[in-house]
């Protein structure tokens, strides 16, 4: 299984599990932090036959991870092949379902958008991946719901989308099964450090020795690695969705556009987020509160829009998440040099997607020390040193004062 | 690195608009408590809007929403003008507030409020979003009174999931205000004075009431209300409980109860108790509290929001509504079978419910079998948001009316915990579902337009990896960051 518009892999899944199976025995990994991204990790390693423990302030995938769009196209990501290598069979490997889904059509209701579409396509198809253009006509004949006013678009033969809340689960229970702990509601108070090491993570829920600790905290990484007196910088915002009343069924679920993000669920339904987000401050107990604001009009009106024949579907829920983001947007995938058994992952707003892989590059750093399969040396920690204190002023990405 | 000059175009900033009117006081709910509280802020020479969702449009009750009417609708609710006039003539009050120069916008829901807070500031001021069959807007307040009142709670047990099943508020909806109740002949469960109240209505409606079903050994309710039913020839069916509810391409015909006796009926009342509404409270991230006595979880203390009627809290009789609840839950779910719904827009089984099963559309491989409620359990006390993002019971599209509480219940039973142990799943906004175009902001403000982007507006992110630090990066951020306002 693979797809028309990337490179064909050169092992499958299958035997990358066979390789790295006993790499880790014995190791004892805590993870903190139960979103997809620890998560995946967790598995991961206990793919290799670590012994893993993950802490959550909560529940597994209970914030941004939980509440994204399910989109897993990210093609600017060097995860990305290995992201696309790995979904079409992670149900297969986790033994849940996730309901991902391949390939990705994005349609324009503007000129501007149209423009701007047919730059990502070229993008695309200059690293190889495979993007074809559509016209009006050609979208409507593959999208049942647009309507009159699109003008065109574009076909990713790759990527795709997947349930989010599923997912997370879904590397829960695989992780279980493997023989992982997850404590939930177990948030961490500190950490013990020996030589350089961490030796042991304290958290409500007890004391958890370790040989090598992952921190995978979303927007509460700051707080837990200064403890460690590592800075990492981040700022959190809230983002916000819409979900309407299932739709018919359309060929290809994974149709977003028009400054949107989103899919058609296989339930039907139509999930779609995007526009302004709101900066927020960061509370190391993690938010206080996941509001959604009248944001849920513009949203309706741009999917209105956008499926102009689903204009009549009731929206029946929305909600907001809260995402950390990195100063340039990129993801942090780095092991520590001090102390040196700490590994960070932050996907900086984009993480679902790249899960499958996030989790092997986390698995590599932990175990062997470097990233098998791509390089990430442009997305460690070291590319921040020396960011001056006023980085969030500078970009206009402050939290307002409380009131 | 791309530095924005101290400024995100791409924030939330201004961008929300203000509300396009503002009054001192907005009333939500024009029953007697609404009317009382707007016609006192009138009288105070307060302005004041109140709005009332009746009548509701069919469509929205044909979903059970917001009561559950059990599609035991007539026709007659498919014509709005009609409608509309009944409604106005069924309170008198309606005038009266009028007169007295208070605002009435009829046929209009209160889908949200939005008031600055944890984890938001950037709304101009606090404001009620509004929807009637035509648009949705938002309009600001210094005052706001819910009198949302109470609705239906659903318990399932085999058949339930057919048209002819519907709750004691939809009836006397449909018979006090509507006149368009479709049923002739209704069988009533519970005994409590909600079920005494509903019987008296629908017999002096000329509507034959075949009994009342208490599982409990005596009627619950107020004596005197026990005594009228009785005086009326209305039979109780007392320590027993609708085994089944049997019917055709109509709906319900008859009933079979525990104890064998069947009962011939179009209609099966769930009168076991109302749920304040606190919808609006919850989405808006308001206060609660849990009170047995006064129905469920009711408003705690909000500051600026004065709740009034049944919404605030069903009236302290001493009676424990939960403990009643939980055990009829407790009973119906015993008659229940692995195959009875549990949610009806998901077509969630209990069994599927109690396995924490996904949706019949995908796989179930061995693992995924293997899991339940029991192992979810194991890894901390059950959240109902949880089990409805995993078994989608809950996400359809009567926004959990019909399942919401029989669903926290069963998760209180299987956590062996009293109902209170077990979080309330979250409300959130629409609280009523509307159609995109109507919630839609077809006149929103240039700088919203001008200031939309997909995901946050950092350029850097987009940029392929292999371009990181050479010339292209440049080009590709220079094209991204041009192409957002779309």
């Amino acid at each position: 299984m693979t797809y028309v518009g990337m490179p064909t892999p050169k092992e499958t899944p299958q035997e990358t599990m066979a390789k790295i199976a006993g790499s880790a025995k014995g190791m004892k990994v805590v993870i903190v932090g139960g979103g997809v991204s620890g998560l995946s990790a967790g598995w991961w390693l206990a793919r290799s036959g670590a012994e893993v423990t993950v802490l959550d302030k909560g529940i597994v995938g209970w914030e941004a991870s939980g509440r994204n769009g399910g989109g897993a196209s990210h093609y600017q990501s060097p995860l990305f092949e290995e992201e696309q290598r790995m979904w079409p069979h992670m149900d297969a490997l986790l033994g849940y379902p996730t309901e991902h889904q391949q390939e990705r059509l994005v349609i324009a209701v503007s000129p501007k958008q149209l423009n701007q579409y047919h730059y990502l396509a070229k993008m695309n198809n200059d690293m190889g991946y495979r993007v074809d253009l559509l016209d009006g006509d050609q979208v409507r004949s593959m999208v049942p719901l647009a309507g009159d006013n699109c003008l065109g678009g574009m076909h990713y033969r790759f990527g795709g989308h997947a349930n989010p809340q599923r997912s997370v689960q879904a590397y829960a229970w695989a992780l279980q099964d493997l023989g992982g702990r997850i404590y939930q509601h177990s948030p961490v108070t500190g950490f013990e450090t020996v030589g350089g090491k961490v030796t042991a993570v304290h958290a409500t829920s007890g004391r958890h020795e370790c040989d090598a600790v992952v921190v995978a905290a979303g927007p509460q990484i700051q707080a837990l690695m200064a403890k460690l007196g590592v800075e990492v910088p981040l700022a959190a915002a809230r983002a916000e969705m819409i979900v309407t009343e299932p739709a018919p069924m359309m060929p290809i679920g994974g149709v977003d556009g028009n400054g949107l993000y989103g899919r058609q669920t296989l339930r039907g339904n139509l999930a779609y987020g995007g526009g302004p987000h709101e900066w927020l401050e960061t509370f190391e107990a993690g938010p206080p509160a996941r509001p959604s604001s009248p944001l849920t009009r513009n949203l309706a009106r741009r999917v209105a829009e956008l499926f102009p024949k689903a204009a009549h579907l009731n929206v029946i829920r929305s909600w907001a998440g809260i995402v950390e983001n990195t100063p340039d947007g990129r993801p942090i995938i780095d092991r520590m040099k001090d102390p040196e058994n700490v590994t960070v992952i932050t996907m900086s707003g984009v993480g679902f997607g790249l899960s499958p892989a996030s989790g092997h590059a986390v698995r590599d750093l932990v175990v062997d020390g470097a990233c098998s399969f791509t390089d990430i040396a442009k997305i460690s920690l070291s590319r921040f040193d020396g960011i001056g204190a006023d980085w969030r002023e500078q970009r206009g990405w402050q939290a307002p004062k409380a009131a | 690195m791309h530095i924005n000059n101290g400024t995100d175009p791409h924030a939330i900033g201004t961008k929300l608009p203000a509300p396009e009117a503002r009054y001192d006081m907005v009333v939500v709910g024009a029953g007697p408590a609404g009317l009382t509280a707007a016609l006192a802020g009138a009288g105070e020479g307060k302005s004041v809007l109140l709005v009332d969702e009746n009548p509701i449009p069919g469509a929205a009750m044909g979903n059970d929403v917001p009561l559950l009417f059990g599609g035991r609708m007539t026709t007659a609710t498919q014509n709005a003008e009609r409608m509309l006039e009944t409604v106005f003539m069924s309170e008198p009050m309606l005038e009266a507030a009028m007169d007295a120069g208070v605002e009435v916008l009829l046929g209009t829901s209160a889908w949200g409020v939005y008031r600055n807070g944890a984890g938001i500031t950037g709304l101009p001021e606090n404001v009620v979003a509004l929807a009637d069959k035509d648009r949705g807007w938002i309009v600001g307040y210094n005052e706001l009174v819910l009198a949302t009142g109470a609705r239906d709670l659903a318990i399932g047990f085999p058949g339930w999931n057919q048209p002819g099943v519907m709750g004691a508020a939809a009836l006397e909806r449909l018979l006090a205000h509507y006149e368009a109740f479709a049923g002739k002949r209704i069988l009533i469960v519970g005994s409590h004075n909600l079920a005494l109240e509903t019987a008296l209505l629908a017999r002096d409606k000329g509507v034959d009431v075949a009994g009342l079903v208490e599982v409990r050994s005596a009627p619950q309710g107020d004596a005197a209300l026990a005594e009228a039913v009785r005086a009326a020839q209305i039979p109780f069916y007392l320590e027993d409980a609708p085994a089944e509810a049997i019917g055709g391409i109509d709906g319900v015909e008859r009933v079979r109860l525990r104890s064998g006796a069947e009962i011939a009926v179009d209609t099966v009342v769930l009168a076991i108790g109302l749920v304040p509404s606190i919808e609006l409270i919850d989405a808006m991230g308001g206060k609660r509290v849990l009170d047995g006595a006064r129905g469920g979880y009711i408003p705690g203390d909000n500051d600026g929001v004065t709740c009034v009627g049944d919404c605030a809290g069903l009236a302290d009789t001493g009676f424990d509504h939960v403990d009643y609840r939980m055990e009829w839950a407790r009973e119906l779910g015993k008659l229940s079978k692995g195959d009875t719904i549990v949610c009806q827009c998901e077509e969630v089984t209990r069994a599927d419910l109690l396995g924490v099963q996904p949706p019949r559309y995908l796989e179930r491989p061995a693992p995924m079998q293997a899991r339940s409620l029991d192992t979810l359990i194991k890894d901390g006390p059950p959240n109902p948001d949880q089990i409805k993002r995993l078994t989608r019971a809950g996400m359809g599209v009567c926004q959990g009316r019909r399942c919401r509480d029989q669903v926290a219940m069963m998760l209180a039973m299987a956590a062996d915990g009293p109902f209170g142990s077990v979080p309330l799943a979250t409300h959130r906004a629409p609280v009523r579902p509307l159609p995109l175009r109507i919630l839609a902001d077809w006149e929103e403000s240039e700088e919203m337009r001008a200031g939309w982007d997909v995901w946050f507006g950092i350029p850097t992110q987009w940029v392929p990896y292999r371009d990181i630090d050479t010339p292209r990066e440049r080009e590709h951020q220079t094209a991204i960051a041009e192409g957002w306002s779309l």
